[in-house]
């Protein structure tokens, strides 16, 4: 092992604040004119916010930072950027530039700042994207993040609300990164655990969009901070529901032992407080549970398509290297709506 | 009995103390209290509890201060499941009630009899062992809430046992009554659509 940084305190997306708190505070912001060319801003639940320049281009543009939830600075820069990223490939879009965020405390080695911001820019790199600058702050704990631009075609954003009933759900990354995270910051975890988690969360889901391209996709969305069963009630939007196989979702095997030794996130059980109420699980046993409402850090694509192409993109993603499965289904609305069994 | 205090600790810190003190109790088992300063912490150890069989309860001591007591029982019997358990910060166990107000009157019919009902329905609700979460006001409840309401008081000293008062702000501008509001807050309809959905029971008067 390399020195120990001390800098991680429990971070990546379990540091999100709650979607419930978020809401209440945002309906409260003053709002001005609208403007007809931000296609999907504030007012959708969506993952980055799009604003059309002509008729074929229009800007997606994100950002996302948060503190260390790895030990390592290379690491924390290749995930922190991994995430940032994700939010253009959740709208369909492709990278074109990102600027660096950073919170880093003046009394700290700067070699640890290098060596994050360098997993940052290898990251950019493999995006397609050009790193074209940022700023920077003294604070007292490492932070570290992307904002990030991107184009896509206005007529082929991907919403994250528009699944049809009938529709497959596909989720290409495997669950449980939060609790495996959490786990080794107490000394817990696993290296094979570790391992899977850090591999899952620097792979870019650039190839999982671009297997997505060919196909017919209703609805995509990235699973972070909100957890899969938070991201999932936001893509129903209040008018979908739908059944979810618990065994066919990918998860990291470590994680459900962590979970029965009640490693818990405090974000997990804020997201469960937030989504609880629009879920009914059946039998699903409670390691399970915790899994589903795990906050993400740069988790995987979640999904929509007619059933038909489902097992096709299925196949593509698996043979690209993505964990991918299909999850589920989309149904008409009904009560719960969203429920998770057994079978 | 074995204290723990996970004061300023983050999850899952607070667990894993716990779970170490349990560990101290042995095959005789015992009592662990737990201090923490939130309320996410307290949920993740009653689920913990919970899980485990063991008894559980939680009591808030002051801002920022929760204690939770595990009962652990002796050797591997589990606690049976009737346990009297009082957890006053529950996970999401207890019913979330919403009592949706939508007019100054109760039921249709006369006008003053519907009033006078609704006046002891507002009454009445804080008589009940189970409070209601929320009591939301809306058209022509919004009244009910405002200056020259028979119900100020009882809402208040609902109110003061923690139930929460919301008005809708549309109404109260539609009927001229804004800056006439003497208990609760104002609300707007986003809240209202939440927390109507978000109920396990909706109680319309």
């Amino acid at each position: 092992m390399e020195e120990k940084i001390v800098f991680c305190k429990g971070g990546g997306c379990t540091a999100k604040l709650g979607a419930g708190i978020l809401q209440r505070v945002l309906d409260r912001l003053p709002r001005g004119p609208l403007d007809r060319d931000l296609l999907v801003g504030f007012d959708s639940k969506d993952d980055a916010a799009v604003y059309r320049v002509t008729d074929d281009i229009a800007i997606v543009q994100t950002l996302d930072f948060f503190p260390p939830m790895v030990d390592d600075p290379y690491t924390f820069g290749r995930i922190a950027a991994a995430n940032a990223l994700s939010d253009v490939y959740a709208m369909g879009g492709e990278v074109k530039t990102a600027l660096n965020i950073v919170c880093f405390p003046e009394k700290m080695d700067l070699n640890v700042l290098g060596e994050i911001m360098r997993g940052g820019s290898e990251k950019v790199i493999e995006a397609g994207g050009t790193l074209a600058g940022g700023h920077s702050i003294a604070d007292s704990d490492v932070k570290y993040g992307l904002s990030v631009t991107g184009i896509v075609h206005p007529d082929r954003i991907y919403h994250n609300n528009g699944g049809r009933a009938g529709d497959k759900l596909i989720l290409t990354k495997p669950l449980g990164v939060g609790i495996v995270c959490t786990a080794a910051r107490v000394g817990e975890a696993s290296r094979e655990a570790l391992d899977a988690a850090v591999a899952s969360m620097t792979t870019l889901n650039k190839y999982a969009a671009a297997c997505c391209r060919r196909y017919d996709v209703h609805a995509c969305t990235d699973v972070t901070g909100f957890s899969f069963l938070g991201h999932l009630h936001e893509m129903m939007d209040g008018r979908l529901s739908c059944h979810i196989h618990a065994p066919s979702v990918p998860v990291i095997p470590q994680a459900l032992e962590y979970a029965d030794e009640f490693l818990l996130t405090a974000a997990a059980q804020r997201n469960r407080n937030h989504t609880g109420p629009f879920v009914r699980f059946d039998g699903v046993p409670f390691a399970m549970e915790e899994v589903l409402f795990d906050p993400q850090t740069s988790g995987g694509l979640l999904v929509a398509l007619g059933a038909a192409e489902a097992e096709d993109l299925l196949a593509e993603l698996r043979s690209a290297g993505a964990a991918a499965a299909v999850v589920g289904e989309i149904l008409e609305r009904q009560e719960p709506e969203i429920l998770v069994t057994t079978d | 009995m074995i204290q723990v205090n996970a004061m300023g600790d983050a999850c899952p810190i607070p667990v894993v103390k716990t779970k170490n003190a349990v560990k101290e109790l042995g095959a005789a088992g015992g009592v662990v209290e737990t201090l923490v300063d939130n309320e996410i912490s307290v949920q993740n150890l009653t689920k913990m509890a919970n899980q485990k069989g063991y008894g559980v309860k939680s009591e808030k001591l002051g801002e920022n201060q929760f204690k939770v007591t595990m009962t652990v029982g002796a050797g591997a019997a589990p606690i049976p499941e009737n346990e009297p358990t009082e957890c006053i910060v529950p996970a999401g166990r207890e019913k979330n009630v919403v009592v949706a107000v939508g007019s100054d009157q109760m039921g249709a019919g006369a006008e003053k009899l519907g009033k006078t009902l609704l006046k002891g329905f507002l009454y009445a609700l804080g008589q009940q062992d189970v409070l209601p979460k929320t009591i939301l006001f809306y058209n022509g409840g919004a009244s009910v809430t405002c200056e020259g309401s028979a119900s100020l008081e009882d809402l208040k000293s609902l109110e003061a046992q923690g139930v929460e008062i919301m008005t809708c702000g549309t109404c109260l501008d539609f009927y001229g009554l804004t800056g006439q509001l003497r208990v609760g807050e104002v609300t707007n309809m986003y809240a209202i659509a939440e927390k109507l959905t978000g109920a396990d029971l909706v109680v319309k008067p």
